[in-house]
């Protein structure tokens, strides 16, 4: 057991190790403030920005609903929220394309009548990383919710809280550690969102190329500059997860 | 009249169905054994659990009537509630726990604030107005909640097993004072309890509810000397006894015949103190009358006295002191004759 468990703990961190000792420390600032890569900065932080806050205010309501009402179809709707995070994300991108695209399904009565356009656009790559990183939020907060007693809004609701005041002054409050992580977790997987994102919206420098696409387009031409890019990525997965750990990480598994 | 009830309840294989009304001032204690309904109850009364029938009026306003399609929300009913485990919002201090529903209500936070400590003076508590409920004593937490519920001045004061959560040794502190601030309240109030102490200290008048269903109600003496079914008369530690009158004597179902010592016909009960039933080793002679042999079946020390239950022809249970327990030689199984008084029977109609 032990010998099997030092050679998967070996798997897991040569290749972080391998980008730690292969980077050019010497150019690592000059490879990080290349175009290429200050826009794919600047984009990503934008995009999975906006699709945090996005999944914030389209998730929430949806995990409160899942966790707190009882309705006929319950279980299907939240399979159908955490299917994102089991499909491949480039099937992700191409229903997105299908959906959203010039042609399809919305985004053709979309450009027809308003003129708006996903597929080439930053909006189509925030809503690529929205699609793929919600169900983190959502489940996250769900399962927060769904462990916090009720009976404490039903305290609220007894000093006469509203449906409002209450979510805001008790629930909100008592479900922060797990919030905070499902933010966390949301935010992270936007940033790194690959698939969906060059399927649907393309690779487009400065508008639709977020870092994981700028590194795997620099890795063909320039890799000083994708390993740069790489270890920016895994710094911010390290603050993360840094971040993450006791008592929010503790939230999500109670 | 300020609450006037029909609570209909119906929730899965459970049905509750009592009446009750609180007068203006008034301290109502349901008591019931778990399961009963009481808790169903308070929920209902609150606002929590919409009725399936019946109707709930507090002080001529119509809360809940499924018939008529009126259904007050909780946050818009004047009520206040105390849950069992207080419930107090673990994120918030205790200042803002009691001022939260001031706030709910629309004063200002500055407004609430100050009166909410106000309420947190009155309780003692004016010191920890900064702590969190986790900083807090149980007895603490109990006054924080008393004050959160009666902050909002309610009509209507429901208060679910107030001091189940707290130790026995800060009891009868809060205990105290609860029936202090109860005093000073001018609403109706319901109290659900499984305690009888905390009924007798604290409760004008007493409502028995089993099953989802109203067995007795009145006023602590009349429920503590004349209980109506065996619960009752094991919350009230009375030996209960059912049978049929024949003049001075009394059939019970398993053939006994007790004497009374007056005349009764039909299906009565009969209350007997355990400190009335005397316990011999050998028959004993000339009166008492009521004699019959029995086994012992436990033996519980309580403080100063000795419980016995019996085993027998009658069940019953005995309160001895502790010398006559060695004197007597019981243990469990042995054989043992109980007596009791014809003067010491409380006859009473099963349906009076």
């Amino acid at each position: 057991m032990v010998a099997v468990a030092t050679v998967t703990v070996a798997f897991l961190a040569i290749p972080l190790v391998g980008l730690v000792t292969k980077a050019s420390w010497s150019t690592l600032w000059t490879d990080l403030t290349t175009p290429i890569a200050i826009d794919a900065l600047k984009l990503s932080l934008v995009c999975s920005l906006w699709a945090t806050g996005l999944s914030l205010v389209l998730g929430l309501p949806l995990a409160w609903v899942l966790a707190r009402t009882r309705f006929p179809g319950r279980d299907l709707v939240r399979a159908l929220t955490i299917l994102p995070m089991v499909l491949p994300p480039v099937v992700g991108g191409v229903a997105l394309l299908l959906a959203f695209g010039r042609d399809g399904l919305v985004g053709r009565p979309l450009y027809a009548w308003l003129g708006i356009q996903f597929t080439f656009s930053t909006a189509g790559a925030v809503l690529a990383e929205t699609f793929v990183a919600m169900p983190f939020l959502i489940i996250t907060v769900e399962a927060a919710l769904r462990s916090m007693d009720g009976r404490y809004e039903e305290a609220a609701s007894s000093l006469g809280a509203g449906r409002w005041t209450t979510f805001r002054r008790v629930t909100l409050p008592m479900i922060g550690p797990s919030l905070i992580a499902g933010i966390a977790l949301t935010w992270a997987r936007a940033l790194g969102e690959f698939g969906a994102t060059i399927t649907f919206a393309g690779d487009i420098q400065g508008r639709t190329q977020a870092l994981p696409l700028a590194v795997y387009l620099a890795l063909q031409e320039n890799e000083h500059v994708a390993v740069a890019l790489s270890l920016a990525l895994l710094a911010i997965s390290i603050v993360v997860l840094v971040a993450l750990r006791g008592r929010w990480l503790g939230a999500i598994n109670s | 009249m300020s609450l006037g009830a029909e609570v209909h309840v119906v929730i899965g294989a459970f049905e509750e169905h009592l009446q009750l009304e609180v007068a203006e001032g008034e301290v109502l204690a349901v008591l019931g054994p778990n399961g009963s309904g009481k808790s169903t109850l308070l929920r209902a009364l609150a606002g929590l659990r919409p009725l399936t029938a019946g109707r709930i009026v507090l002080d001529g306003v119509v809360l809940d009537d499924p018939a008529a399609g009126v259904l007050v929300p909780p946050e818009r009913r004047p009520c206040g509630m105390v849950f069992q485990d207080y419930l107090l919002f673990p994120h918030l201090t205790a200042l803002a726990n009691v001022a939260f529903g001031l706030r709910s209500r629309g004063a200002s936070k500055s407004e609430a604030n100050r009166r909410a400590l106000v309420w947190l003076d009155r309780m003692d508590l004016g010191e920890r107005a900064g702590s969190r409920p986790g900083q807090l004593s149980g007895g603490q937490a109990q006054r924080v909640a008393m004050a959160r519920a009666l902050a909002t001045e309610p009509r209507l004061l429901l208060l679910d097993e107030p001091m189940a959560a707290l130790d026995a040794g800060v009891r009868g502190s809060v205990r105290h004072q609860l029936r202090r601030n109860l005093a000073e309240f001018s609403g109706s109030c319901v109290m659900v309890t499984h305690d009888p102490l905390d009924a007798a200290a604290i409760a004008d008048r007493l409502v028995i509810v089993e099953a989802g269903a109203v067995v007795q109600q009145g006023t602590m003496e009349e429920v503590t000397t004349r209980p109506r079914t065996g619960y009752v008369a094991e919350l009230m530690g009375l030996n209960l006894l059912r049978g049929v009158g024949r003049g001075r004597s009394l059939a019970l179902a398993d053939g006994t015949t007790l004497e009374t010592a007056s005349a009764w016909s039909g299906d009565v009960l009969a209350a007997i103190a355990p400190r009335d039933v005397a316990l011999y080793v050998d028959r004993p002679d000339g009166s008492p009358r009521n004699t019959w042999p029995a086994r012992v079946a436990e033996v519980h020390l309580m403080g100063d006295r000795v419980r016995v239950l019996l085993d027998g022809p009658v069940r019953l249970t005995a309160e001895i002191t502790p010398a006559a327990l060695s004197q007597l030689g019981l243990t469990e199984g042995a054989p043992v004759w109980a007596s009791v008084k014809a003067t010491q029977i409380d006859v009473y109609d099963e349906t009076s």
